[in-house]
């Protein structure tokens, strides 16, 4: 058994909105070993990114705990938190939006490396900068243009060139393929894939694409309305998928093929509730085919079916 | 059924260009291109491939006075549009030829209630009075699923999912013959992009409707369509039945089969995704001879040269590419 490098226990995230607490995380628990690919899919607002930003206290989560080998950094002060975020570093959804405009690519990459003060010397800063680079594929004779000279593909390898400068061992990946074409997210899945062979790296996984995650992953966790609703390994996910937002979910995806058999497809009624002040009881119970009476009372509770497949649905349970 | 197929939009030879600081943006490249009634074209193809330029070439609502159409004809009905005056335009616009735009978010009026928005283009042009077009505009909301009740209330007071619905309830109010529909569901998510098609598969069949579904997913081309035309940098490179694009074993365009290999399958395990090297080109400085012979695995000298002709592999099935050219030695 693989060591576990990052356990999240009962995260809990709200904000405060003027309608009242807007449940963006509640009592996530999760963990993610050495080498492993932990993919996290659901539709907007179902607290995705902010999973993967309260584990980095990008959000400071209201309460639970975040271990990273076995320490826990919600605990952390501030001098401890910026020697942590060596270890666990984040790439962002959107290159377009989240590389300042005014840093050429030598500048974006070699940020990490002096606000963490990593080399006392230009040379060695400037020598890793074009280390992380030829790493990524990215051409040194790019190494003073701008972003906006560049296309969505280069961009997105700048970010996981900032993400690497400094030899994390976890990154979480906050949607890092969705703002590209599908030529060019190609291209970036694989180098993704390549680089966690090469340097060992562990990712969280966030996307609402599931035939990506099922790509990349080794496990994966589905999320709705701030809560995980079923985990598993990538394979039972797909290929015996329990709860019943996972099946409607999954039977949603357009197929680029004629080959398969028609599916059953699921429409599910309705829209995601609001996740201010949501619903007792089960929060999928709305739109859910199958609920039954004491669905929209109590809560199901995230349990093992078997094999480690997570399932919270009182259907499944009682079984 | 009538076997004669006579078509409801004819494109010939297309081209558009942009005039911007940057250079001349070839946006549309000699695209040719029909729809036959009732038909559902996919037209697919990445950022920048041209597909919503095309459309808004066949609404005349290119961006003035950057866009501009260099040469070409747009048939409707056997009729040139190219060259109508904005007042024709106005009344083809809505009433036969209509358009769902890529982001409901921002396609709709903020200060306007969808009713209102619903019942603008009902009176203008089946010239109803305010009360009947109200009414009908009631109609279509219940038509695309959201009660009537809603009629009132405004766009920001809407989920995504049903905004989309008000935008495609504004488009088919008129009963439009041919639809145009720019990425409907890239902005929503996945179990209401669901409802979207299944609701647009109805309403099509409902209102015998044709439509040009543009899109970058070939899952939704794979669900809704009959014909596929596959576009890239501003021409449609592959042209064919749905079954034709969609079976492997079938001869292909280099960059249809690079466009199918780079999306993860979610049927078979990959080890790798197959990828297409290198970038969409330039549309300020597009290659010369076949545009997507720098990423072409087969490419060869030829392909730098002579820009590729239509050539029609099996009836109905065309592929713009040196390599099926039998009069000439391209291996």
């Amino acid at each position: 058994m693989a060591e576990t490098i990052l356990e999240v226990k009962n995260l809990k995230k709200y904000f405060k909105t003027k309608k009242g607490m807007l449940h963006a995380l509640d009592d996530v628990s999760f963990s993610i070993n050495q080498g492993e690919t932990l993919g996290l899919v659901g539709e907007s607002g179902c607290g995705k990114s902010t999973t993967g930003r309260a584990i980095l206290r990008l959000h400071e989560p209201t309460s639970g705990e975040v271990l990273f080998r076995g320490t826990d950094v919600v605990k952390l002060n501030a001098a401890q938190m910026k020697e942590m975020r060596k270890k666990m570093q984040i790439v962002f959804q959107d290159p377009y939006s989240s590389l300042n405009p005014r840093l050429n690519i030598e500048e974006l990459i070699s940020e990490p490396l002096l606000v963490n003060k990593v080399y006392d010397n230009k040379k060695d800063l400037y020598n890793r900068v074009h280390e992380v680079m030829d790493i990524v594929g990215l051409e040194r004779r790019l190494s003073t243009s701008y972003p906006h000279e560049l296309d969505g593909g280069r961009r997105q390898r700048i970010g996981i060139a900032r993400a690497l400068s400094i030899n994390p061992e976890f990154i979480v990946m906050d949607e890092p393929v969705s703002a590209l074409d599908v030529s060019v997210q190609a291209q970036i899945l694989n180098l993704m894939n390549q680089l966690k062979k090469d340097l060992g790296l562990t990712y969280l996984f966030i996307s609402h694409n599931l035939s990506v995650v099922k790509h990349v992953s080794d496990r994966i966790a589905v999320m709705y309305l701030g809560k995980i609703v079923e985990m598993a390994d990538y394979k039972d996910i797909f290929e015996n998928p329990l709860h019943p937002y996972t099946q409607a979910l999954l039977s949603a995806i357009p197929i680029p093929r004629l080959d398969v058999e028609k599916r059953q497809r699921i429409i599910l009624e309705g829209d995601v509730p609001s996740p201010v002040n949501p619903p007792e009881g089960c929060r999928f119970c709305g739109r859910c085919r199958f609920r039954k009476e004491g669905c929209s009372k109590n809560e199901p509770k995230l349990v093992d079916v078997g094999n480690g497949h997570m399932v919270a649905c009182h259907l499944v349970a009682d079984k | 059924m009538d076997n004669e197929k006579k078509n409801l939009l004819e494109i010939r030879d297309l081209t558009v260009e942009y005039h911007t600081n940057g250079g001349v943006v070839h946006a549309v490249n000699g695209l040719n291109l029909e729809v036959a009634p009732k038909e559902t074209l996919g037209f697919v193809g990445e950022t920048g491939a041209g597909k919503t330029t095309t459309a808004l070439s066949i609404l005349n609502l290119l961006p003035h006075p950057q866009g501009k159409v260099i040469s070409g004809s747009i048939k409707y009905n056997g009729e040139e549009i190219l060259n109508k005056s904005n007042k024709d335009m106005t009344r083809i616009r809505g009433e036969k030829i209509s358009m769902i735009f890529q982001d409901p978010m921002t396609s709709l009026n903020p200060v306007m209630t969808v009713g209102d928005q619903i019942a603008e283009g009902i009176r203008l042009h089946d010239h109803l009075s305010k009360a009947d077009a109200h009414k009908k505009a009631l109609e279509m909301l219940k038509t695309v699923g959201i009660r009537p009740e809603r009629a009132s209330d405004y766009p920001h007071q809407f989920s995504g999912g049903m905004k989309q619905r008000v935008v495609i309830a504004i488009a088919l109010a008129c009963n439009p013959e041919l639809l145009i529909a720019d990425e409907p569901t890239t902005a929503l998510d996945v179990t209401i992009q669901a409802q979207m098609l299944e609701l647009m598969k109805g309403l099509k069949d409902q209102y015998d409707t044709s439509m040009i579904m543009i899109t970058h997913d070939l899952g939704i081309v794979a669900e809704i369509c009959d014909k596929v035309a596959i576009m890239y940098a501003g021409n449609v490179v592959e042209y064919g039945d749905k079954v034709d694009i969609f079976t492997p074993e079938k001869p292909h365009h280099p960059y249809t089969v690079g466009l199918f290999d780079s999306i993860p399958d979610i049927y078979h395990e990959q080890e790798e995704l197959k990828i297409i090297k290198g970038l969409t080109p330039d549309p300020t400085d597009l290659p010369s001879g076949c545009t997507f012979h720098p990423r072409c695995p087969y490419a060869c000298e030829e392909c730098s040269k002579q820009m590729p002709k239509h050539l029609e592999v099996e009836p109905g099935h065309t592929i713009s590419c040196h390599r099926f050219d039998d009069t000439k030695e391209v291996k």
